[in-house]
């Protein structure tokens, strides 16, 4: 035997783990990463866009101090942020715009975008120009502003209400195919019975009775579109629990908890993941689609949604200002689909090409 | 086998059916017979081989007196404790002394778990050990099991079918069982390499007083390993016997041609073979009387219809259960002669 002797006790490498090839895999996958890449940029844009448009300088000089208006203000609108931060004299004062009153020679570093999300001006449905690149609204309000204070919500809707599915569909999914029988059943036909229900219309008459906001859309959208997850978390338990990797778990006196959550789960973990980047993908499109029709994020506070039908209200008089929100959209689902799709190669090659 | 022996486990009329279910209401509307009164004792220290065909029910028979799948009927004790009557909390307690080794190395070990934690997450659930204490431990168990510190680190999917069969015995050894049902632990892997994991075994139990319940379809690894060998057809043993009885002297019909299927390294002595004809009947319709008449060389009417029971036949220690071969030793045990 050629076997090398250990003469001192290391400590053990750990080798490539399961989520590190996949990420490997991932990385490979070219549309996966232009998907990752768009996900990534818009979680930017969400982060810092009260720095990207606002009327106000990130930093700037002005006879002689120095200011950070712009930095102060994402304080100042976050209702748990330290109160003590007040935005100093003159900028504080509701008549003094900066934009006017700051001296030309001044220092000031200013946002890309010059105006507030709320900011109206004299000048309606403009088309886009360096003064608006995007264009104005009905309202006069800079639209590229708004669809950068926009994002924030199709970011948020996609995860928040995926995050809330996901959690209802894996521990229901996950009861429902370890257990099976009785519980199996009864989770089964909850299922079925959701299922029945056109998603969107189901939201739509939810949303009449609850007050439409931007929270309750995503509440709403979590309650109704875990069915997939769960079907797919139940299949996965069910097939995973006659392994014998878990007789043997069952064998060694190991707890049913610890089984279906170190033992299952992980194992399951990866193909519903590829379905939860579906689902984020369809939740953008639904809160779009309800705050289109005016039941979702509520005017003045824009989304995605609500400029679109902003947009689609003067259609006749500014075609131009469709673009960047459908725009927008649709890049925003391709890449959740791009990135689900990348996921499912990277998981288990023998998936390519099916959903 | 002398009297006296303490015996680990005790298997008493063992069954476990399993219903079939059709239709919408999932009514049952049969069932299989899977182990259908299987009965045998293990000393402590030795080993019991069982073998069969694959399906007559040898993986059922483990795993049902490990509790992993209810029993229908029959008891089962472990060092004279009733296993199916013990709460959870004393089962639990009990399945540090029983363990599983299981034939497929691939599908029995967590692909996202490391080596180093699929030793140990026994040892982290039944003992609290602290991670330094916990992975002493593990290494040592690596280490009696033939493989080095530095595989803890790694995934099941970067071994070869022998050394996840090693990473299987060493899980199964982490909380110090005396008692291990070994499920065809070689089966699966290459020739060269079961002699290697049998070895293994029978080292390990002579270092550590392990009682087994092997498992196997191949008959020569069987008589490597084990002291007693029990034969099982469909449900129930047809043969039970010390290993040098059964292989010197095979009774039953079922016995007798499978030992002819044995390949030897003579290939000059002529042997009678014996070649069964047709499937093993499905279990949830097993042929009426022994179910093996069917296939039986000997089959008279009387075997269609009744059972014979598990009875000394050549010894009162060889055990048969076979009209026809009662029936002859019968008359030779009038002229008793020399047996083992």
């Amino acid at each position: 035997m050629t076997e090398p002797t250990i003469t001192q006790p290391q400590a053990p490498v750990r080798s490539e783990g399961y989520w590190r090839t996949v990420w490997r895999n991932v990385r490979r996958n070219r549309r996966g990463m232009a998907g990752l890449i768009v996900i990534g940029l818009m979680l930017a844009v969400w982060i810092f866009s009260p720095l990207l448009a606002t009327n106000q300088p990130i930093v700037c000089r002005y006879e002689g101090r120095w200011y950070f208006p712009a930095v102060v203000e994402v304080f100042q609108a976050r209702r748990t942020g330290p109160q003590w931060i007040n935005k100093a004299r003159p900028f504080n004062l509701p008549q003094f715009d900066a934009k006017e009153q700051l001296d030309p020679d001044d220092f000031a570093i200013w946002p890309l975008i010059r105006w507030h999300e709320y900011e109206q001006s004299s000048d309606f449905l403009q088309p886009p120009s360096s003064r608006h690149w995007l264009g104005t609204d009905e309202l006069g309000r800079d639209v590229a502003a708004r669809m950068i204070h926009g994002t924030a919500v199709s970011v948020k809707v996609g995860f928040v209400s995926m995050g809330i599915a996901a959690l209802i569909g894996i521990v229901l999914g996950g009861l429902a195919g370890y257990w099976g029988g009785f519980v199996d059943m009864v989770i089964s036909r909850i299922i079925e019975i959701v299922i029945c229900f056109p998603v969107f219309f189901l939201i739509l008459a939810i949303m009449v009775w609850l007050e439409p906001n931007i929270l309750n859309v995503m509440i709403v959208i979590g309650l109704t579109r875990w069915t997939g997850i769960a079907r797919y978390t139940r299949g996965e338990f069910m097939r995973i629990k006659g392994q014998d990797y878990v007789v043997a778990a069952h064998c060694l006196g190991i707890g049913h908890g610890r089984i279906m959550f170190r033992h299952i789960l992980p194992n399951a973990l990866a193909p519903v993941l590829v379905s939860i980047t579906f689902g984020i993908a369809n939740a953008v499109l639904v809160e779009a689609g309800l705050s289109w029709l005016g039941f979702g994020v509520q005017s003045p506070d824009p989304s995605w949604g609500n400029i679109l039908r902003t947009a689609y209200d003067s259609l006749n008089v500014a075609p131009h200002l469709v673009y960047p929100p459908c725009i927008a959209i649709f890049l925003a689902v391709l890449a959740y689909n791009l990135l689900g799709d990348a996921l499912r190669d990277a998981i288990d090659p023998r998936l390519r090409g099916t959903t | 086998m002398i009297a006296e022996q303490r015996h680990l486990i005790e298997v008493a009329d063992l069954k476990t059916h399993f219903p079939i279910r059709k239709g919408l209401l999932r009514r049952v509307v049969g069932e299989v017979k899977a182990v259908d009164g299987v009965s045998f004792r293990i000393a402590a220290g030795k080993t019991l081989g069982l073998v069969g065909e694959s399906g007559c029910g040898k993986t059922t028979v483990g795993r049902t007196l490990l509790r992993l799948i209810p029993a229908t009927e029959g008891r089962v004790l472990y060092s004279g404790r009733d296993v199916f009557a013990l709460r959870n909390e004393q089962m639990r307690l009990l399945r540090r002394r029983m363990q599983l080794v299981f034939q497929d190395p691939y599908g029995s070990l967590n692909p996202r778990l490391t080596v180093e934690n699929i030793v140990g997450e026994a040892l982290a659930v039944h003992e609290g050990l602290s991670v330094h204490r916990r992975r002493d431990k593990v290494m040592a168990i690596l280490e009696k099991v033939g493989l080095a510190s530095h595989h803890a680190g790694r995934y099941p999917h970067e071994f070869s079918g022998g050394q996840r069969q090693r990473i299987g015995i060493a899980r199964a050894l982490a909380l110090g069982p005396q008692f291990i049902v070994c499920d065809e632990p070689v089966s699966a892997l290459d020739v060269s390499i079961q002699s290697q994991i049998v070895n293994l075994l029978k080292d390990l139990q002579a270092e550590m007083g392990l009682t087994y319940l092997f498992i196997a379809h191949d008959l020569a690894v069987v008589e490597h390993i084990s002291d007693d060998v029990a034969v099982m057809y469909l449900g129930r043993i047809v043969e039970y016997a010390s290993r040098n009885a059964l292989y010197a002297n095979p009774q039953h019909p079922y016995t007798r041609a499978l030992m002819s299927a044995i390949p030897r390294p003579e290939p000059r002595r002529r042997r009678e073979r014996i070649v069964l004809a047709g499937e093993v009947p499905s279990p949830s319709n097993p042929p009426s009387g022994c179910a093996f008449h069917p296939r039986c060389p000997l089959a008279e009417p009387r075997c269609a219809e009744e059972v014979q029971s598990l009875v000394g036949s050549a010894s009162a220690e060889h055990r048969v259960a076979c009209w026809k071969v009662s029936e002859e030793n019968r008359r030779y045990c009038l002229q008793p002669r020399d047996t083992i």
